[in-house]
């Protein structure tokens, strides 16, 4: 069975409770305990209706004021894969937790009112989705039973949407009218949209290849931690763990390490479970090679003929989610895959307004919630590669170095 | 650079959902082990801390796990478990602590609850923190997981603690990708959560797939109960059965594993781990709704535990 990871967005009147908590208890991930207690709750507050919001908004301030604080995550899973979902709240914090739910996702799942069609938070879903290069995009209309099953109200927000997302670097969409609350086609194929000749919600989710998402191409191995086991029967053992962040390892490969740029062999790729063949994303294993070399944790296995970039000088596009502003001149803590370095910011070449994509040249600092375009200078080399190809080694994160604060995500540009 | 890799080929390069979260909480370990000065992690002997200690174990494999496990000791504890967790700690040679509430409650730092039969979950908090004061920790490792309870579906995988020990819900650094912050000044430390993501099911699906033992109590066996706000609770030195309250025999099996003046047990056939993984498949009720009390308090009983250094 495949975990498959998706990240939804949208406020409450979009459904997208509804349709979440439509989704956990078609597939009984939903407990009879838990929806008793949501049921008492609602009953208590005067709710109309059982608000199954209050499964996830779990916090005593959340359920006080009625809104979504922060990420919740859940957990369902069918006879075909496992799902995390990363809800994240419509108002509140948007862009920070759009990013924080975007960051690991296979897929985003956006909702549309069909009544209202897209509205600027659609567009700004749909480009927060794109920036973090979430591999497939899905576009929910929902609420069609509100507007009489009309295919032509579908086909008119699909166009419009297509429109808008030719300006964004998406590589798949899929579109698919339903009604959370009636259940159509959500879990099965509706009978009164019999012009739509897609997959249900449920069996998308189930089946959209994610299996080439990863990159498959660039053997990236950053080292995590170095085993020297110092028993009498291992005296010599020395292994390299970590997490496979790009292409395929296997035993005999001709391998370079970063900073040193030495090259030696992979002799072999240890797990608890014995000798593997090959290692790929995102597989946590244990690299020896041939030739004892001087590694540490930070340094970078690849191969000779398929490096990253090494530089001090980075460019990446940031989303600042924190109140004191990012401006030039600031010194960061800042990590990338496995090391942690200091980073200094060099220039704020643009904030992106993230509704109309206008690029603000003029700006000087990225406030809570901004994006921009930023270029740093680092106190080490890192070795990365750039967001649009490598997920792993192409974010960083920046950190606070008086309050330690995860201040900004970044996601690298390659070098001009 | 090369040319694309084609569907065909990547779909060879496949991991179970069992493997992929493995792999992840593995990672998270092995940055912690990398990046804080004195972690520790925590063992209940109960099946969490178990499937956590197993993936300690292959993390560091065939160097040993380069941290100490430490038990917070109730004395409210079900001997299986303690024979147990002896005898794994014996086994992957890791080095034991045992921080006592008792030893808390003698030396006035903790104080028992009133009444009949006083529970001791709470005063765990306290014994815990000492310890971590005591030791210096600065990582603790948990084995908590988001789909038990709503407080913690909102946890981080790496969760800040004050100088207090206090956890702040609404204040929390946001998580991206697998880039974690552990950073923190002397005297705060960090929670790590390496499981956050699995399910009750993942979890035995994970130990049945591993063949991990488990204390005796997991599994159907006949005992004395007795009802109690309909959960099914053991009479015994720590808990002891009101007027009105009949015991018989049944045969069940325990869900979790906790003081047991607050654990209760389900009634259950399911004698070895295939029969539970069917049978957690097909249930209806959450394992901490059907099985603790101490949930029952108030409809954020957790969060409010939570905020005072509860696990």
């Amino acid at each position: 069975m495949e975990l498959l990871r998706f990240a939804t967005a949208g406020s409450v009147d979009d459904g997208k409770s509804t349709l979440i908590g439509r989704l956990l208890y078609d597939s009984k991930a939903i407990f009879e305990d838990q929806l008793e207690a949501v049921e008492r709750v609602s009953t208590a507050r005067g709710d109309d209706y059982t608000d199954l919001a209050l499964l996830t908004d779990g916090l005593r301030a959340e359920r006080e004021q009625g809104i979504t604080i922060d990420v919740a995550y859940r957990y369902f899973a069918t006879p075909a894969r496992k799902f995390i979902i990363a809800d994240t709240p419509g108002h509140v914090q948007y862009t920070r937790n759009m990013v924080t739910g975007n960051s690991t996702a296979d897929l985003t799942m956006v909702l549309v009112d069909a009544r209202k069609g897209i509205v600027e938070q659609t567009r700004r879903h749909a480009f927060l989705a794109s920036l973090l290069r979430v591999p497939h995009l899905l576009i929910c209309v929902n609420k069609m039973d509100l507007v009489s099953y009309d295919q032509a109200v579908f086909d008119r927000i699909r166009e419009e949407f297509t429109a808008f997302a030719s300006r964004l670097d998406v590589s798949d969409m899929t579109f698919i009218p339903i009604s959370a609350l009636e259940g159509d086609n959500v879990v099965t194929r509706s009978i009164n949209m019999p012009w739509y000749e897609g997959a249900s919600l449920l069996h998308h989710l189930e089946t959209v290849y994610i299996a080439s998402d990863r990159n498959l191409i660039d053997p990236r191995f950053p080292v995590q931690w170095v085993i020297r086991p110092q028993s009498s029967e291992r005296r010599d053992y020395r292994g390299y763990a970590g997490r496979v962040a790009g292409g395929v390892f296997r035993p005999g490969d001709e391998v370079m390490v970063l900073p040193s740029g030495l090259t030696t062999k992979v002799a072999g790729i240890d797990s608890f479970e014995g000798p593997l063949d090959e290692a790929f994303p995102p597989m946590s294993v244990t690299i020896r090679l041939e030739d004892e070399l001087d590694i540490s944790r930070g340094d970078m296995i690849c191969r000779p003929n398929n490096k990253p970039f090494v530089g001090q000088d980075l460019d990446a596009m940031v989303c600042w989610m924190t109140e004191r502003p990012l401006q030039v001149g600031d010194f960061m803590a800042l990590k990338h895959t496995t090391r942690w370095v200091r980073a200094v910011v060099k220039d704020i070449n643009y904030r992106l307004d993230v509704n109309t994509l206008h690029r603000d040249e003029a700006a000087t600092a990225l406030g809570l919630n901004d994006v921009g375009r930023v270029s740093l200078r680092v106190t080490q080399p890192l070795f990365y590669d750039s967001y649009r190809r490598n997920r792993t080694t192409g974010s960083l994160i920046l950190a606070t170095e008086d309050t330690n604060l995860t201040a900004g995500a970044g996601m690298l540009l390659g070098p001009d | 650079m090369e040319s694309e890799t084609s569907e065909v080929t990547a779909g060879q390069y496949q991991l179970s959902h069992l493997r992929a979260i493995e792999a992840q909480s593995m990672h998270i370990i092995r940055e912690v082990a990398a990046e804080f000065e004195r972690p520790v992690l925590l063992f209940s002997g109960g099946k969490d801390s178990v499937v956590m200690l197993r993936m300690a174990q292959k993390a560091f494999w065939p160097g040993k796990i380069p941290f100490p496990v430490m038990h917070i000791d109730t004395g409210h504890n079900f001997p299986e478990v303690l024979k147990f967790r002896d005898s794994i700690v014996e086994e992957l040679e890791a080095t034991l602590l045992v921080a006592s509430v008792q030893d808390s409650i003698d030396a006035g730092r903790s104080f028992e609850e009133a009444g009949v039969d006083p529970s001791r979950n709470r005063l765990q908090t306290r014994t815990l923190l000492d310890a971590i004061a005591e030791y210096k920790f600065d990582a603790v490792f948990g084995g908590a997981r988001r789909d038990e309870e709503k407080a913690r579906a909102k946890e981080r995988v790496f969760s800040f603690r004050d100088e207090f020990g206090q956890w702040d819900p609404k204040n929390q650094r946001p998580e991206l990708w697998s880039l974690y912050n552990g950073r923190h000044q002397v005297g705060e430390h960090i929670r790590v959560f390496p499981i956050s993501d699995w399910t009750e099911l993942d979890v035995w699906q994970y130990i049945g797939q591993e063949g991990l033992e488990l204390p005796s109590i997991y599994y159907a066996h006949r005992r004395e109960v007795f009802r109690r706000d309909g959960m099914l609770l053991s009479p015994g030195e720590f808990v002891h059965p009101r007027d009105g309250e009949e015991v018989f025999e049944a045969v069940v099996r325990y869900r979790t594993v906790g003081d047991m003046t607050c654990t209760g047990a389900v009634e259950s056939t399911a004698a070895d781990v295939d029969d539970i993984i069917l049978e957690v498949a097909a249930s209806r009720l959450t394992e901490r709704g059907a099985t603790r009390a101490d949930d029952r308090v108030s409809e954020a009983a957790m969060e409010d535990r939570k905020r005072e250094g509860y696990f």
